[in-house]
């Protein structure tokens, strides 16, 4: 059974059709990428996949279960999580306290606990200040866990927008233009990054990138998308020489990379 | 922010020992009369007004959302407190409570669907819902209708404002600093990103305005036996104002600064009853300057430290809560 299953999902604003018949499988620990033109429709499939917008038609399961219609906080609880093409922090609040927002919903106790402070809020709270810090730790950040959020370095911002959204428990990660604004260096790192986020907490990546060097090194399989509609899917090199991406999207110099 | 019972618990000791200390100074300062039966009011008032001013610090400064009809809720309080005190004889306490939960359960249904609304729309709604609740009161001739209900029993003493402000410090306190309290700090931040996360956003709003609206109904309660007498037009909505003027200059989600804030503001006005009707001018002004002094960062807190020195200082309660 696939990961996540999506069957000729659409979207249609008023008279616009967003995305037309978009399907994708996924499997365990696979990373597939999304890439097209600007406005082509891939925030608006990560979109449709988080709860945000509503298919107007079409089916999506994830885990054995349909995910159609479901809240954006229910969807972060049947573990799919994401991050934002503009990076969306809560910038006022320490970094440690951003990775703590994610573990809210793990955590059992009570209005009446957090009164009273009955045991179950210390044991719980505990154990969240913990993991968060273990998580910091992962992504050397854990020296500036007091730091407020918007006094980060823009790679260290999108560094901890990524823990803070492992700190869900995903099994599906999407990753909506990590690379975007960083130095060659920086996506080098992060496409690194992106191998052992995989390796190490045995997830699957769906990642929207522009950056081809990354995409083309780290995905196993890539959807294309102009105009709503997938033009092609396939390996990376299957892509690289598929003409209509390269005339839609990459350019000739691009089958060249 | 400490998670550990032991740190926890010290807390919590030094602020009931604070607590304790304020009281029995105040205390001593009321049975020896230096504090007389006037200023023995106005510091009730102040207790009362730091008790709304704190419920309403949790919806508008920690989750973020703009209410210009928190005073409603106290109307709901005062009002629920004080007929089932006449009409049934219901000992004080339970009266208390009972405007309270009156209150929250107002804050709970009117929460569900305006809070869907966002800024400006969520504040002219409620300061909308505020004026209804204040008309409705004014059409009920078992409340007392325009007139006001007269004949509720004296029983708010300064113990138990000085109480229910502890109390209502130490539930607020223990709730923002929770997983709760975290969540409504997130839908203040970023409401997307905060679902993204797994917050249910409405849930949280709607438990701030619930929680902040039973406090609100509590503190109506007791000005409703503190005054014997209330009246609908005094829960309008420049009751709300004064409130959210209390938050905004005690600074962002700030327990000290709202406390500070709000006594000074509550004393100001009896303060300036001196110039006659200029103080109706000089208090707005004392408002702009201090406002002003808040933009350019200067702290209600440190201005009261600067006052402090040179007068001796009584905002014994202020530095208490942080």
């Amino acid at each position: 059974m696939p990961l996540l299953d999506i069957q000729n999902i659409s979207i249609r604003f008023g008279g616009l059709t967003a995305v037309a018949d978009f399907s994708l499988t996924m499997g365990d620990h696979d990373i597939y990428g999304l890439i097209g033109p600007n406005g082509a429709g891939k925030t608006t499939v990560f979109n449709m996949l988080t709860g945000v917008y509503t298919p107007t038609s079409g089916t999506m399961t994830f885990d054995g279960e349909s995910i159609v219609g479901l809240k954006p906080y229910n969807i972060t609880k049947k573990k799919i999580a994401r991050t934002f093409q503009n990076i969306r922090l809560m910038k006022n609040l320490s970094v440690l306290d951003n990775v703590k927002i994610s573990f809210i919903y793990q955590e059992k106790y009570g209005l009446t606990s957090a009164i009273l402070r009955l045991p179950s809020f210390f044991h719980e709270e505990e154990d969240v200040q913990k993991k968060s810090l273990e998580l910091l730790k992962v992504f050397h950040l854990d020296d500036k866990k007091d730091e407020m959020a918007a006094n980060l370095p823009y790679g260290e911002q999108r560094r901890l927008e990524i823990a803070r959204a492992l700190a869900t428990q995903p099994k599906l990660l999407l990753l909506d233009e990590p690379a975007a604004g960083m130095n060659p260096q920086e996506t080098q790192e992060l496409t690194e990054l992106i191998r052992w986020i995989r390796k190490t907490f045995k997830i699957s990546i769906l990642l929207i990138e522009h950056d081809m060097r990354l995409v083309m090194s780290v995905c196993e399989k890539i959807v294309v998308l102009d105009y709503g509609k997938i033009i092609a899917r396939g390996t990376p090199d299957e892509i690289k020489a598929n003409p209509k991406v390269i005339e839609a999207y990459l350019g000739e110099e691009a089958a060249h990379a | 922010m400490s998670v550990s019972l032991t740190a926890s618990l010290k807390k919590l000791g030094i602020f009931l020992a604070a607590s304790v200390a304020v009281f029995v100074v105040f205390t001593l300062l009321i049975s020896t009369g230096v504090i007389n039966a006037y200023y023995k009011r106005i510091l009730m008032t102040i207790c009362i007004n730091i008790i709304l001013a704190l419920s309403t610090n949790l919806i508008i400064n920690f989750t973020g959302q703009l209410t210009l009809g928190h005073s409603a809720f106290m109307a709901i309080g005062a009002y629920a407190a004080a007929a089932i005190s006449l009409k049934t004889g219901l000992p004080f306490v339970l009266s208390l409570i009972f405007g309270g939960l009156v209150a929250g359960l107002f804050g709970f249904l009117i929460g569900l669907p305006t809070l869907r609304l966002k800024g400006d729309y969520l504040a002219i709604t409620t300061m909308g819902f505020c004026q209804i609740i204040v008309v409705a009161i004014q059409n009920i001739p078992q409340l007392g209708g325009a007139q006001g209900l007269p004949g509720i029993p004296g029983k708010t003493t300064f113990a138990w404002v000085f109480f229910c402000m502890i109390l209502t410090i130490l539930v607020l306190h223990n709730v923002v600093s929770s997983k709760q309290g975290r969540a409504m700090i997130s839908v203040r931040e970023d409401e997307i990103a905060a679902e993204a996360m797994g917050v249910n956003t409405t849930r949280y709003k709607v438990m701030a305005f619930t929680l902040g609206a039973f406090f609100a109904g509590l503190a109506g309660g007791l000005y409703a036996f503190l005054m014997m007498f209330i009246e609908p037009t005094t829960f309008n909505y420049f009751k709300s104002i004064d409130l959210v003027i209390y938050v905004v200059l005690g600074g962002a989600g700030n327990f000290a600064g709202c406390i500070a804030s709000t006594s000074i503001l509550t004393f100001l006005p009896e303060a300036l009853r001196a110039f006659g009707d200029l103080r109706l001018v000089i208090y707005p002004l004392l408002l702009i300057i201090i406002m002003i002094l808040r933009v350019k960062n200067i702290r209600v807190m440190r201005l009261v430290k600067m006052i402090g020195r040179h007068k001796g200082g009584k905002e014994g309660d202020s530095h208490a809560a942080a």
